[in-house]
């Protein structure tokens, strides 16, 4: 049975509890930060942070709203990354976690040009590229994702994914009374289906997602006829071409406000 | 609370917030400062709860309010007042409850009256009211004369009625901030709470409490509750959000100027010279209280063991008296610092806080440690306290004080219980060893004991040494908390067996009880009698989320207190879908333990709900609720009243006193104040806390993961003052007050806006309290700049529990030359 | 699963389990062996369960400290606790950095009058020495009657604070030493 987190946003209250149960899970390492005149921090995802907590703010006239939302692998069913990948490092697991072993990543950050969400970062500690793998020791092991426990409004929950579906459609409906609008539960269908659904009561843009989150057709094109010859010819000459190539043709990553 | 209800403690549970129907946070941040706390506040919600945010600024916790207000800091008694009188105008008020349970039909003496911001009994030379003419009409026998129908102009509430007259919405407006529309939304979403099966909660921290109005802030809130029954029931209460994981517990053992465990009175000069006296003064002749003479002289036996005895008053002269205190202000946190700046004191032990950062006019406070002789601070980390003579703009050679930095375990390097703030007793296993050489607070206060007792053992010429010679000390050769819990719980004296609760303490030396509310936690050395550690989830009597069966209560494991009144006179639950407690025709039926005789003690008989009807505020004399307050109970007024913060910009709209007449201005030459009208800072300030650090900074300010999240000190200001001042979003920028500066990062965010409805239009500037000068990080990038707010904040207090006015001073925001 | 005196076990650990994953991963077709290891290799499966409450706010959040060998490995919410099952905040769920980090203090530490630094000490010199102060400055400002001539024995010259961060049977002992001294300055947390 497939797997799935549900983001709601609805719930959220921003404290970033995640934050520190990915780092305290996965032993990673906090980061020298700044205020940049706002509570958002660190400024961006990196071989440290796979999650950080978005902070928007949308005003208009005395209304105020201050929007929260999750950065983080949303663990895509078709997953760019996954068809990217020379050295077929990263796999899209039955437990819904896409991930990248370590051991085979060759740092190429195919990945990171790949991602319609822009998520994987590169570690050049290592050289290999890191992003959340949604607790698959914890999810293997029967117990849930750490971000998923740690959330004290209920904001996170993972289960079944039909579960996460009803779970989400009965909040949407729920708040639809309350008179809330643009509600979309996002990551549904998208992409085959994402791994982490988002429930958001703003429009996908306003969060900083993309509204129709593409896989691009090119990384088709290099999924089925490219990376074979990668694979077959194993020559620098042809990989140099290559890279090139996937830079050009990558999702193109929307400049997001403060980041 | 404690002169409304009888008791100063959150009356509910943190689950029992999911019970609500109306959740009104007004002076509290619980998504940031009590996140898991929001899971109770999202469960309500779920349910069909509305949740309504009042603050100065949008906070995360507004960012999920179903209505938000923006209200100007230090005007919530107006705010609240025109609830009381939009309640008492639209007859929404619990009609039933207030005749049956609050003081509301009682008649008033004649002498008492109320002019333009002064109660009578005002001497403006001390600034202090006589309160005598406070108090209740009695007939000859001397019993409370009572109006039932409430129509009386002495009663009670036709005096409540014609006080709050005055706070009429556009009052509120003109004094708040707050539009009309705005405000009859909210007052009418509450009051909705005053139908017979609805509940209201209020969920309050120190944004109410550091006013120098802060006791009448919560009164003006208990008013609202009482008036709409929302005490004493599911969902319902008035819950102070506490700040420290065990504040609550620190308080119940008596940590504060004045207080003994279990909220004894620490003995006075002049009102208790002898216990005889003690006795007349703080025994009731009605009330819970008429036992207190058995938790003192229980308390005293634990102490003092077999020297104290009938013949000696149980020891009673070995406790300390307080006199007038400091500038006869007493001794509580601004009086003790200003007689330490004052070189009266020389000497400090100082365990697990921080006071560079956390006082008040913290530039008086840390130049107050310099007068010290010598100073003990036991801590996890070098601390801006233990480090003063370090702190920027000091020579440390000037500063003569002697240091001592005892290293301390933390929570999980030892074992012992703490009391949330909903009294919920919990018990904590030690995981791992301290660092190296680090000791837990126990050893160390055992340690020190023994070694102060060894130095007057070897005295003949000691100072009255038999407190110290004499005192029942002993909890083995290396401490154990569980020898200390069973000292607490209480003991017959005789044959040293636990006792099962305080119902059976006495006042002729036969039982030993340290803290008589925690009677009942630590029974006996079974693996069952720790009744901390219990961890039964199964029990959920009524569905409540009131678990019984984890951890324990006090008291006597009671989660809802007072919750006689959630039932009406004959015993009939006001709401049959939440009972906490009902009479079925012959007994009660207590999904909660009674909070009131449910039960005779010695036959086990019901006790019919007619015996309990008149009395359910048990720890009060008088056994119902205090709309207004006698005399005695309050220094500052029987109802609340609207005054302006000491520092302020708006002239008091309600009346010609400007500030609370009895609030006490201290006169040191650090004490500056901002005169009303000056134009030198004329900004609002207030200070808070943040989801990702806590309270001064030392225990968060040294984790990775969370100085990552939160590294800089900030202020936050809107994008008018913004543009005034030509500040940009994330420049470093200059604040001001008359006492001290402080530099921080700009947040511009239209979460904070400027009061336009208030004369002026006044700004506002948003501060948290957490940084410092020590710590993986400090507050900025310079060593030498100061970061901790409380460099502006003012000494300058509540006069009823000595509270700092913390939440609203004046300032100026300049941007910083570089 | 080693347990915490006293508690009973809890079904932490539950479902399909390491070798089950290690199947299904190679049921996929892929030479997954690595992914596989991680999975199996759950840091806390052998763990001893230490349970504690939060040390940060009142809300009182049960939490379990994982240990191994008496160190500590990770801390994540007491699923079982009702006030947060499970569930913590950023604060809480970070409190595995107090126990693991540098910047405690682990020795005394003595500033002499004037000094630009901090000296090592130990405990047994530490003690004494503040005993001695303590008693000497009580004994020097000791009043045991007032001028209107109640007894009163206490001392106006030392003041004691805190106690909030403290347990409750600390507390006690805190209170108790304080009184019985005859400090009347004493005061915590709660004021301010």
């Amino acid at each position: 049975m497939a797997k799935a987190m549900l983001v709601d946003l609805s719930k959220c209250i921003g404290c970033r509890a995640c934050q520190v149960a990915c780092k305290e899970w996965n032993q990673n390492a906090g980061e020298k930060t700044e205020n940049t005149g706002t509570y958002e921090n660190p400024p961006d995802l990196s071989p440290q942070t796979w999650t950080k907590i978005k902070f928007v703010e949308q005003n208009s006239g005395d209304n105020v709203k201050w929007l929260f939302r999750r950065m983080m692998c949303q663990h895509c069913t078709d997953a760019a990354c996954e068809k990217v990948c020379p050295p077929k490092a990263i796999s899209h697991l039955e437990t819904t976690a896409v991930v990248i072993d370590q051991e085979k990543c060759t740092g190429c950050k195919y990945c990171i040009s790949a991602c319609p969400f822009n998520v994987p970062r590169y570690d050049a500690a290592d050289n290999k590229a890191k992003k959340c793998t949604l607790c698959i020791d914890r999810i293997s092991n029967g117990l849930i994702p750490a971000c998923a426990k740690v959330c004290a409004p209920g904001a996170v929950q993972f289960g079944e994914r039909s579960d996460m579906v009803k779970l989400a459609k009965a909040r949407m409906d729920a708040l639809k009374t309350k008179g809330v609008n643009d509600l979309r539960l996002y990551g549904e269908s998208e992409l085959g289906g994402l791994g982490v659904m988002v429930l958001m009561t703003a429009a996908a843009e306003d969060y900083g997602f993309p509204d129709k989150p593409s896989f691009p057709v090119s990384v088709n094109l290099w999924q089925d006829y490219l990376k074979p010859l990668t694979i077959v010819a194993g020559g620098g000459g042809i990989l140099a071409v290559l890279v090139s190539f996937i830079g050009s043709i990558g999702y193109k990553h929307k400049q997001e406000g403060g980041e | 609370m404690g002169p409304t209800f009888g008791r100063g403690a959150m009356t509910q549970s943190w689950i029992d917030i999911k019970n609500s129907d109306v959740i009104m946070v007004c002076g509290s941040n619980p998504a940031e400062n009590h996140p898991v706390s929001f899971k109770w506040v999202t469960k309500a919600m779920e349910n069909g709860a509305k949740l309504i945010v009042v603050d100065p600024r949008f906070t995360r916790t507004a960012s999920k309010a179903d209505i938000f207000a923006h209200l100007r800091p230090g005007t919530d008694i107006a705010f609240f007042g025109g609830i009381i009188n939009y309640i008492i105008t639209n007859k929404m008020y619990h009609e039933d409850y207030i005749k049956s349970y609050s003081n509301a039909s009682y008649l008033i003496n004649p002498g008492y009256s109320f002019k333009d911001g002064l109660f009578s009994g005002y001497n403006d030379k001390d600034r202090k009211y006589v309160t005598d003419s406070w108090s209740y009409q009695t007939n000859d026998a001397g019993a409370t004369i009572k109006d039932a129908t409430l129509q009386d102009p002495a009663c009670v509430f036709q005096l409540m009625k014609q006080h709050y007259s005055r706070y009429t919405p556009e009052i509120v407006a003109k004094t708040c901030g707050i539009p009309q529309a705005k405000f009859q939304e909210i007052a009418k979403t509450f009051a909705a709470t005053g139908a017979k099966d609805k509940a209201g909660t209020l969920l309050y921290a120190m944004g109410l409490t550091q006013h120098t109005v802060g006791v009448q802030n919560i009164r003006a809130f208990s008013i609202i509750q009482i008036l709409l029954g929302n005490m004493g029931i599911a969902g319902g209460g008035i819950n102070a959000l506490r700040g420290e994981s065990n504040v609550q517990g620190s308080t119940d053992f008596g940590l504060l100027a004045g207080s003994l465990p279990g909220y004894n009175n620490l003995p006075d000069a002049a009102k208790h010279p002898t216990l005889a006296k003690y006795k007349e003064s703080e025994v009731t002749k009605t009330g819970f209280t008429q036992n207190r003479a058995k938790w003192l002289i229980s308390m005293l036996k634990a102490w003092w063991g077999d020297n104290a005895s009938a013949d000696n008053d149980f020891a009673y002269h070995y406790l300390p008296k307080n006199g007038a205190g400091f500038q006869k202000s007493g001794y509580t946190w601004i009086a003790l610092f200003e007689a330490m700046y004052a070189k009266q004191i020389k000497g400090l032990l100082c365990w697990g806080q921080n006071p560079a950062v956390s006082g008040p006019n913290s530039n008086l406070e840390t130049a107050a440690l310099e007068k010290l002789e010598w100073m003990m601070v036991a801590d996890l980390w070098k601390t801006e306290t233990a480090e003063f003579w370090k702190r920027p703009g000091v020579k440390p050679e000037n500063i003569k004080t002697e240091v001592f930095l005892l290293p301390a375990a933390l929570s999980y390097e030892k074992q012992g219980s703490i009391t949330n703030s909903g009294r919920l007793i919990q018990w904590r296993y030690k995981a791992t060893d301290a660092p190296d050489k680090a000791k837990d607070d126990l050893w160390m206060v055992d340690t020190l004991y023994k070694e102060i007792k060894a130095l007057y053992q070897g005295d003949p010429n000691a100072k009255f040494p038999a407190p110290i010679l004499n005192l029942n000390w002993d909890y083995g050769q290396e401490p154990d908390s569980k020898m200390v819990a069973k000292e607490i719980n209480g003991y017959t004296v005789a044959d040293k067996k636990q006792l099962a609760s305080f119902a059976k303490l006495a006042d002729d030396g036969s039982t030993g009880c340290g803290n008589w509310i925690y009677s009942g936690y630590f029974v006996g050395d079974g693996p069952a009698d720790n009744k901390a550690a219990a961890r039964d989830t199964k029990a959920d009597p009524g569905g409540l989320g009131l678990y019984p069966g984890w951890g324990y209560s006090w008291p006597l494991n009671r989660k809802i207190i007072y919750n006689r009144c959630s039932c009406d006179t004959a015993g009939n639950p006001w709401n049959p879908q939440k009972v906490l407690v009902q009479w079925d025709g012959a007994k009660w039926i207590t999904n909660d333990v009674a909070d009131f005789g449910a039960k005779d003690a010695a036959t086990g008989n019901p006790i019919t709900p007619d015996k309990t009807a008149s009395a359910p505020y048990i720890m009060l004399a008088e056994g119902q609720a205090r709309i207004f307050v006698p005399k005695g109970a309050i220094k500052d007024g029987p109802f609340p009243e609207q005054y302006e913060p000491v520092e302020s910009v708006i002239k008091n709209p309600l009346s010609a006193q400007q500030i609370n007449p009895a609030a006490k201005i201290w006169g040191a030459d650090k004490d500056k104040l901002t005169a009303f009208g000056s134009k030198i800072c004329p900004i609002i300030a207030i200070t808070y806390r943040v989801t990702e650090h806590w309270q001064t900074g030392s225990m968060t300010r040294n984790l990775p993961w969370l100085t990552e999240l939160m590294p800089e000190m900030f202020v936050e200001i809107s994008p008018v003052l913004a543009e005034r001042k030509q500040i940009a979003h994330g420049d470093w920028v200059t604040v001001a007050s008359a006492r001290g500066t402080v530099s921080a990062r700009a947040i511009v965010t239209e979460r904070l806006q400027g009061f336009k409805l208030c004369t002026g239009e006044p700004e506002v500037a948003g501060m948290p309290f957490h940084y410092g000068y020590t710590g993986l990080v400090t507050g900025g990038p310079d060593e030498d700049k100061n970061y901790s707010v409380n460099q502006l904040s003012p000494h300058v207090a509540e006069p009823n529990t000595g509270m700092p006015e913390y939440k609203t001073f004046l300032v100026d925001v300049r941007k910083a030359v570089t | 699963m080693k347990l915490s005196t006293g508690l009973t076990r809890r079904t932490f650990l539950k479902g399909a389990g390491a070798a089950a994953a290690a199947t299904i991963l190679g049921d996929l077709g892929f030479d997954l062996t690595p992914v596989a290891l991680a999975a199996q290799n759950l840091r806390i499966k052998t763990a001893k369960e230490n349970m504690t409450v939060c040390c940060f706010c009142s809300v009182g959040c049960g939490a379990i400290v994982h240990t191994s060998d008496g160190k500590v490995i990770n801390i994540e919410g007491d699923p079982d606790n009702p006030l947060n099952q499970g569930t913590l905040c950023s604060k809480g769920q970070a409190m595995y950095q107090l126990t693991k980090n540098k910047r405690r203090l682990d020795t005394v530490l003595y500033r002499a009058p004037g000094a630009k630094d901090w000296q090592t000490k130990d405990w047994d010199w530490a003690m004494k020495e503040i005993a001695k102060r303590v008693k000497k400055t009580r004994d020097s400002s000791f009043m045991e009657m007032d001028e209107a001539g109640i007894t009163v024995n206490r001392t106006e010259a030392i003041a004691q604070l805190g106690g909030a961060a403290h347990d409750n049977e600390e507390c006690y002992l805190l209170s108790k030493l304080g009184r019985a001294l005859g400090i009347v300055y004493l005061e915590h947390q709660a004021r301010i």
